[in-house]
């Protein structure tokens, strides 16, 4: 057990529940659902799997700087974080609650703390369709003017569907451990061979889908340092001025996505789109410390409000 | 079916359709007892990546922008999302999940919105076209899947014919329109021996309002049963502790 | 997967107020502790589900000793397992009663 205060911990190693303790105001936090309630997954005794008790989702409220907030921590290393018919019934509904709350009580913000390899396959179709489902709820909720922010920097990432709900949040932090993609760098290796995606190359993988490429290329909208309290840092800040979702804002997403096409549309590799940005030592961005990272400035179309 | 099959089944009092790049398609169709429907599509099995994903989203912002708000119908007969390291560094989800949004927009603004799946559906490109309209119908020939069966054996490392058997009890899993339509994913599906125009006709009827019940659907048909009890659990603590 | 209970008796209540707590991460070679402060005083179980068959007789003395070293009365511990050395049983099983004994 960690000596460690909460938030100095640090994001990638720590539990779901860990992030929520340190990411929130102390002891705000209620769970839903709570694990003595085994809402578990039905679907895993046929593949002589056992379960989770919170079928790898923590749901609930809190308070984050006092004001109150929703949050839902996917547990990366339970079965890769996947969605299943539990997991993802409980993400709905959670984000119905924020929708339905929202001109009373209800939450700012709904935080969700993303590590995922997507769709579990046990589930799949329960699992395809949650993610449906909470990409909907994730739109309600938006129209009735919550923020839902997006917290990625654990070892499974976003990927597959989760790399999609995450392009609907209406914020987006990572760290450098972070990844967001759609298809795994080993799906791409087995369908188009090695020459397309060695997915072993960890240096290859980081530079497709990881944190630093996503901060510069606008894929992500707050870049932070590894350790708890700076995601907390940046939720407060992003809570407070996310984009309604809405015609402008998508206009807007139609222009930026359109124009970084055109940029960047022949470029195979990161440092390609940061030679081309006119971003100092384009080779080293991998390399260079968080700090230095943090203050390389970021290219053009990069920050927007277009999400 | 082939695309023209579909669209000569769909619009037998005629349509207009036009080819675009990386296979998209749009155009009209016209229904006798509705007026026309807006008709925008990704065919001939192509792979959704970025340039196809963008364009579907700007033929679906102009369409939105427009006063007529006539249905958008979305053609599907594509695979899976584009496999390409290049496109995943471009920011694949961002360009997927705009055209989701958009497509989602529509259905906010009072446009009924209908995918029309008649060929394969995959993954990503499965959620981004199919998933995102007010309704999805599955006719002959539909191929809708999360992952292949052999995939689903890699990963959870058991045989296929033990799979199969399973998929026989259970369409939590397994591929196809009628484990997808048990769960609540497909809203109907249709055969070619009763007229698709009228079916369409009385589906967009049907069709209204930006709600999403696919959990109750699931619930209903028996084929997710958990789902919708548990987002209802957690809205009611959620209420219980505002 | 193997599911069973191993119950037995305490000489104590475990100390604390805690009527629940949850510790680890059910991922390979780990496992998750539910704690559950439900039962007499005098009693306490452990329900295990495993992934991995054919340990129970393994689990059975893991987790004897452990009751015998600290008497959790009350407690009720529910485990899901995939394939966990007897050592990390141990320490979590030590950890979740800490958690429990903790006065909040």
């Amino acid at each position: 057990m960690s000596i460690v205060q909460p938030h100095e911990a640090h994001w990638f190693e720590a539990s779901a529940r860990e992030r929520i303790a340190g990411l929130l105001d102390p002891d705000s936090f209620t769970e839903f659902l709570d694990p003595s309630q085994r809402a578990m997954s039905p679907h895993l005794a046929q593949f002589n799997l056992t379960g989770a008790f919170d079928d790898g989702l923590v749901v609930g409220s809190g308070r984050l700087k006092g004001e109150v907030v929703f949050v839902a921590a996917q547990e990366g290393r339970f079965l890769g974080g996947a969605f299943g018919e539990i997991h993802g019934g409980k993400l709905v509904g959670l984000l119905r609650a924020a929708r339905d709350l929202a001109s009373k009580n209800g939450p700012r913000g709904v935080l969700l703390l993303l590590d995922t390899g997507g769709v579990r396959l046990q589930e799949a179709n329960a699992g395809e369709l949650s993610i449906s489902e909470t990409i909907h709820a994730i739109i309600e909720a938006r129209l009735a003017g919550v923020a839902v922010v997006a917290l990625i920097g654990g070892r499974a990432g976003a990927f597959g569907g989760g790399g999609i709900v995450t392009a609907c949040c209406s914020r987006i932090i990572v760290s450098q451990h972070a990844r967001i993609g759609v298809s795994g760098p080993e799906v791409i290796e087995t369908n188009k061979g090695v020459e397309e995606f060695d997915s072993k190359d960890r240096g290859l993988v980081w530079r497709i889908t990881g944190g630093r490429t996503r901060a510069l290329l606008g894929g992500a909208d707050r870049y932070v340092r590894d350790r708890i309290k700076d995601f907390r840092a940046a939720a407060i800040d992003l809570m407070a001025n996310a984009p309604p979702f809405s015609a402008a804002t998508l206009a807007a997403e139609q222009q930026r996505l359109a124009d970084r096409l055109q940029r960047y549309g022949e470029c195979r590799d990161a440092p390609e789109i940061w030679r081309k940005a006119g971003i100092f030592e384009p080779d080293r961005i991998a390399d260079i410390s968080d700090d230095a990272f943090l203050a390389v400035p970021r290219p053009a179309g990069a920050s927007h409000d277009a999400r | 079916m082939t695309l023209d099959e579909v669209l000569v089944g769909l619009f037998p009092a005629g349509h207009t359709i036009e080819r675009g790049p990386n296979g998209t398609v749009r155009g009209t169709g016209r229904l006798d007892e509705i007026g026309d429907v807006e008709l925008i599509g990704i065919i001939d099995g192509t792979p959704l990546g970025i340039e196809g994903a963008l364009m579907l989203a700007a033929h679906v912002l102009t369409l939105v922008e427009q006063e007529n708000r006539l249905p958008i119908v979305v053609l599907v007969d594509t695979s899976s999302q584009n496999m390409s390291r290049r496109d995943e560094l471009l920011g694949l989800n961002e360009y997927l999940g705009h055209l989701y949004k958009c497509l989602a927009f529509a259905g906010t603004q009072g446009r009924r919105t209908v995918a029309v799946l008649y060929g394969g559906a995959a993954a990503g490109a499965f959620i981004t076209t199919a998933l995102s309209t007010l309704a999805l119908v599955a006719l002959p020939g539909a191929e809708p899947f999360v992952m292949d069966l052999p995939s689903i054996c890699h990963v959870t490392k058991l045989p296929l014919d033990q799979l199969n058997e399973m998929a026989e009890s259970t369409p939590i899993f397994a591929p196809g329109v009628d484990p997808l339509f048990a769960t609540g994913a497909v809203t109907e599906r249709w055969d070619a021996a009763n007229s698709l125009s009228k079916q369409l006709v009385a589906l967009l009827q049907r069709t209204s309002g930006f709600g999403d019940r696919r959990d109750q659907t699931g619930l209903e048909r028996g084929g997710r049963k958990q789902a919708a009890a548990i987002a209802e659990r957690v809205k009611d603590e959620a209420a219980k502790h505002a | 997967m193997e599911q069973f209970q191993v119950r037995g008796t305490a000489t104590r209540r475990a100390p604390g107020s805690r009527r629940q707590a949850i510790i680890g991460v059910n991922a390979s070679g780990n496992l998750e502790v539910l704690i559950e402060r439900v039962l007499p005083d005098n009693e306490c179980l452990v329900e295990v589900a495993t992934a991995i068959t054919g340990f129970r007789d393994l689990w059975e003395a893991v987790i004897t000793e452990f009751f015998e070293r600290s008497s959790p009365g009350g407690l009720r511990f529910s485990i899901n397992d995939t394939g966990a050395r007897p050592e990390t049983v141990t320490l979590r099983l030590m950890q979740g009663l800490r958690i429990m004994e903790d006065e909040q």
